[in-house]
C-alpha cells in the first residue's frame, strides 16, 4: 500500500513552475522533510496536497487513493490537517475555540440541533462537552492553559504558532503537514516543538511532513529529507546524504542564510 | 492555572445568577409593558421588535460569516408578501404561512448565496444591492400582489382569537423574537457558528480544517434571509398595509446600519443597535415638535439653508449621532456595554 505519494507534481502560475516535476513517497510512521532556500517551492506543493491550488500536473497519493483535484475540506475528511507558515487562525475566537475548529469534522450537530440545544443533556451540549473535553487534552499537551480563554490575534507569535498545531491536532490526522513550525521562534521554544513533534510521531503515531528552515533541527528530526531549489528536486535522501549533497550545499550556500547552511548542522549543536 | 469542572460552562445559557436575575427581570418587564405604556409605545415595541430580528439575522451573515448584504429589504418583502398571499390565497393560518415565508426567503437566500460563493468585500455588496432593488421592482409588477398599490393584510387570528389590536400582537411578536433570538446566540456557541466565525477569520484555514465553504456560506445566506423574511412577515402585521415603496435601498442600509451600530460578530450587539436606532428613527420624526429643540433646529434652518430642508433635519441628526457612536465606540454598542459590564462586575449581588 502507498501511504502518500506525489508523482510528477508541477505547479505553473503564468510561467513560473513554482513546483517542477517533484515526486516522493512517505511511508506510514516517519517523518519526511522538505528542505530548500525561500521561494524554493515548498509551501507550493502543501498547498496542492491540501487542494488550495490546482496542480498543473502530477497525481497526490494518499493511502492509494489519487487525491489531486478534492476540495481542502474532502481533503481534512480524508485525513490530511497542517499548520500554516504564515499564522492562519481565526484572530477573533480564543484559543479553546480555534482548537474546536480542529473537531469540525468529528461532531454533527447542524444548524437544527445547535439552535435548539437545550441543556447540557441535548445532543448539542453533550457533544460540546465531549469535544471540549478532547480539546483540553490538547490545551494540557502543548502547555497552554495561560491562553485558554484569550483571543488568539493578540498572543504572542511563539503561542500562536502551538495554538494552529493545537488545532491540526484536534483532528486527530493520519498525516500532518507543517509549514515552519518553528519559524520566528526564540531557541527555548523550538526545543519544545522538537519534542512535541517527537511526541506527536511516537505518542500518536501520526504521520509528519514538514518544512523547515533551521537546519539543525530537520537534520535532527527528520528521518528522511528533500531538497528542493528553484521548485525542482535536487538531493533526496537520510539526513547525512541530503547534507553532503554538492547541489544542496551550492544551494544553501548561495542564499545569504549561512546560518542556515546544513554544512554546520552536523559539528554543530543539536537539540536533545 | 484554570481548573475546568464542567466543559458546559462556556457555553451556557446562564453563566451566573446574576444572569438568571437579569434575564427574569427582562421578561417580568417584556410581560408587564403594554400595561406601563401607552399604545404608541406598544407599536413602538413591536416595530423594534421586528427589527431586533432581521438585524440579529442579518448579524449571523455579516457580522459572523463575514459576508455583506445590502440586499436585506428584500428578504423582509418577500417575507411579508409570501405571509399575506399564502394567508389571502391560499387559506394557511398566520404561523403556518410565516414560517412558510421565512422559508420562502431562505430559499431566495441559498440562491443569492451562490454567486456570492465567488465575489466578495465591494462586488457582494453591489451584488446583494441588486437583488433587494430587483425583488421589490418585481413584486411592484406583480397585480397578483397589487403591483404599485400595495396589498391588505387579512384579520389576524392565532388558534380563535382575534389579534386585532398592537397590544394583542406584541405577544406574538415578543414570543417569537425571544424564540429566534435563543436560536441564534445557541447556534454561534455551536459547530456552525463557529465554522460561520472560522469563515469570516481565516477561509482558507477553514477549508483545510474541513468546513465546508459552499455548504456553510449558503447556509448564512439561508439562514439570515429566514429571519428577515419572519420580520417581513410580522412587519405585515404591524402595519396592516404593504406596498413596494417600503422595502427601498434605504431600508437595506438602515438593517445593516443597526447591525453595525450595535457591534458586529456578537448576538447582543445588534439587539442593542436595534433598540437605539429603531427608536431614534422613530422620535427624530417628532423631532420638530420637540419644545425649544425643534424651535430652535427651525430658526437654525432659516436662517443658514433652505427652509423646505427643515424636514430632513431628521435624517442629519441621525447621521450625527451615527458618527459619534462609531468614533466614541468603533465596537459600536456592544464594546460600550462590555465596559460597562467590566466597570459593574457582578452587580447587584
Ligand atoms: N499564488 C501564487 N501566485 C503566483 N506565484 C506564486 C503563488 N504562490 C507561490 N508563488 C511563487 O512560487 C514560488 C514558490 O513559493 P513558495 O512555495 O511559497 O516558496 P517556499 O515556501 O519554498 O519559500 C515563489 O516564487 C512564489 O512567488
Ligand atoms: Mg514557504
Amino acid at each position: 500500500m502507498t501511504f502518500f505519494a506525489v508523482r510528477h507534481l508541477t505547479m505553473a502560475f503564468g510561467g513560473l513552475k513554482a513546483a517542477d516535476a517533484v515526486s516522493f513517497e512517505i511511508t506510514k510512521g516517519e517523518i519526511y522533510a522538505i528542505i530548500g532556500p525561500n521561494g524554493a517551492g515548498k509551501t507550493t506543493v502543501f498547498n496542492c496536497i491540501n487542494g488550495i491550488y490546482p496542480p498543473t500536473e502530477g497525481s497526490i497519493i494518499f493511502k492509494d487513493r489519487n487525491i489531486r483535484g478534492l476540495s481542502p475540506d474532502r481533503v481534512a475528511k480524508a485525513g490530511i490537517a497542517r499548520t500554516f507558515q504564515n499564522i492562519e487562525l481565526f484572530s477573533n475566537m480564543n484559543t479553546m475555540e480555534n482548537i474546536m475548529l480542529g473537531r469540525h469534522l468529528f461532531m454533527k450537530t447542524g444548524l437544527f440541533r445547535g439552535g435548539l440545544m437545550w441543556g447540557k443533556k441535548s445532543f448539542a451540549g453533550k457533544e460540546e462537552i465531549e469535544n471540549r473535553r478532547r480539546v483540553e487534552e490538547i490545551i494540557d499537551l502543548l502547555e497552554l492553559q495561560t491562553y485558554r480563554n484569550k483571543f488568539v490575534g493578540a498572543l504572542p507569535y511563539g503561542i500562536q504558532k502551538k495554538i494552529e498545531l493545537g488545532r491540526a491536532l484536534a483532528a486527530e490526522p493520519e498525516l500532518l503537514l507543517l509549514d515552519e513550525p518553528c519559524a520566528g521562534m526564540n531557541a527555548e521554544e523550538k526545543q519544545d516543538v522538537v519534542f512535541w513533534i517527537k511526541d506527536i510521531q511516537d505518542m500518536l503515531g501520526i504521520t509528519i511532513l514538514l518544512i523547515e528552515h533551521d537546519m539543525h533541527m530537520v537534520m535532527d528530526i527528520s528521518d528522511r529529507i528533500l531538497a528542493l531549489n528553484f521548485g525542482r528536486p535536487i538531493a533526496e535522501g537520510s539526513p547525512a546524504e541530503v547534507s553532503a549533497h554538492p547541489e544542496v550545499l551550492a544551494a544553501y550556500l548561495g542564499t545569504e542564510e549561512a546560518g542556515d547552511a546544513p554544512a554546520s548542522a552536523g559539528a554543530g549543536r543539536r537539540p536533545a | 492555572m484554570d481548573m475546568k469542572r464542567s466543559y458546559y460552562e462556556d457555553i451556557r445559557l446562564f453563566p451566573s445568577c446574576v444572569t438568571v436575575f437579569w434575564a427574569v427581570v427582562l421578561l417580568a418587564f417584556l410581560l408587564a409593558y403594554p400595561f406601563l405604556f401607552k399604545n404608541y409605545y406598544v407599536y413602538m415595541a413591536n416595530y423594534i421588535a421586528i427589527n431586533i430580528i432581521v438585524v440579529v439575522g442579518l448579524n449571523l451573515l455579516v457580522g459572523y460569516t463575514g459576508q455583506i448584504s445590502l440586499g436585506h429589504a428584500g428578504f423582509y418583502a418577500i417575507g411579508a408578501y409570501a405571509t399575506i398571499t399564502l394567508m389571502s390565497l391560499a387559506g394557511f393560518p398566520f404561523l403556518a404561512a410565516l414560517i412558510c415565508a421565512g422559508l420562502i426567503a431562505a430559499a431566495f437566500g441559498f440562491l443569492l448565496g451562490l454567486p456570492a460563493l465567488r465575489l466578495e468585500g465591494p462586488y457582494l455588496a453591489i451584488a446583494t444591492l441588486g437583488f433587494g432593488v430587483t425583488i421589490t421592482t418585481i413584486i411592484g409588477r406583480i397585480e397578483m400582489l397589487g403591483g404599485r398599490q400595495g396589498l391588505h393584510a387579512p384579520d389576524l387570528v392565532i388558534m380563535g382569537y382575534p389579534l386585532d389590536t398592537d397590544r394583542q400582537f406584541y405577544y406574538l411578536v415578543m414570543i417569537i423574537t425571544v424564540l429566534l433570538v435563543l436560536f441564534a446566540r445557541n447556534v454561534t456557541k455551536t459547530k456552525v457558528g463557529r465554522a460561520f466565525i472560522a469563515i469570516r477569520d481565516a477561509h482558507i484555514a477553514a477549508e483545510t480544517m474541513g468546513v465546508n465553504l459552499v455548504l456553510y456560506k449558503t447556509m448564512a445566506f439561508a439562514l439570515s434571509a429566514f429571519y428577515a423574511g419572519v420580520a417581513g412577515g410580522l412587519y405585515a402585521f404591524v402595519l396592516r398595509f404593504i406596498e413596494p415603496g417600503l422595502f427601498s435601498l434605504f431600508l437595506s442600509v438602515f438593517f445593516l446600519t443597526m447591525a453595525v451600530a450595535g457591534g458586529l460578530g456578537s448576538v447582543m450587539g445588534p439587539i442593542a443597535g436595534a433598540i437605539v436606532l429603531s427608536f431614534l428613527d422613530l422620535q427624530l420624526r417628532n423631532i420638530l415638535s420637540i419644545p425649544y429643540v425643534g424651535d430652535w433646529l427651525r430658526h437654525l434652518s432659516a436662517s443658514y439653508f433652505s427652509l423646505t430642508g427643515v424636514s430632513n433635519i431628521q435624517f442629519i441628526v441621525f447621521g450625527a449621532i451615527l458618527i459619534a457612536i462609531m468614533l466614541f465606540e468603533p465596537l459600536g454598542l456592544y464594546g460600550l456595554w462590555i465596559r460597562t459590564k467590566k466597570y459593574w462586575k457582578t452587580w447587584p449581588f
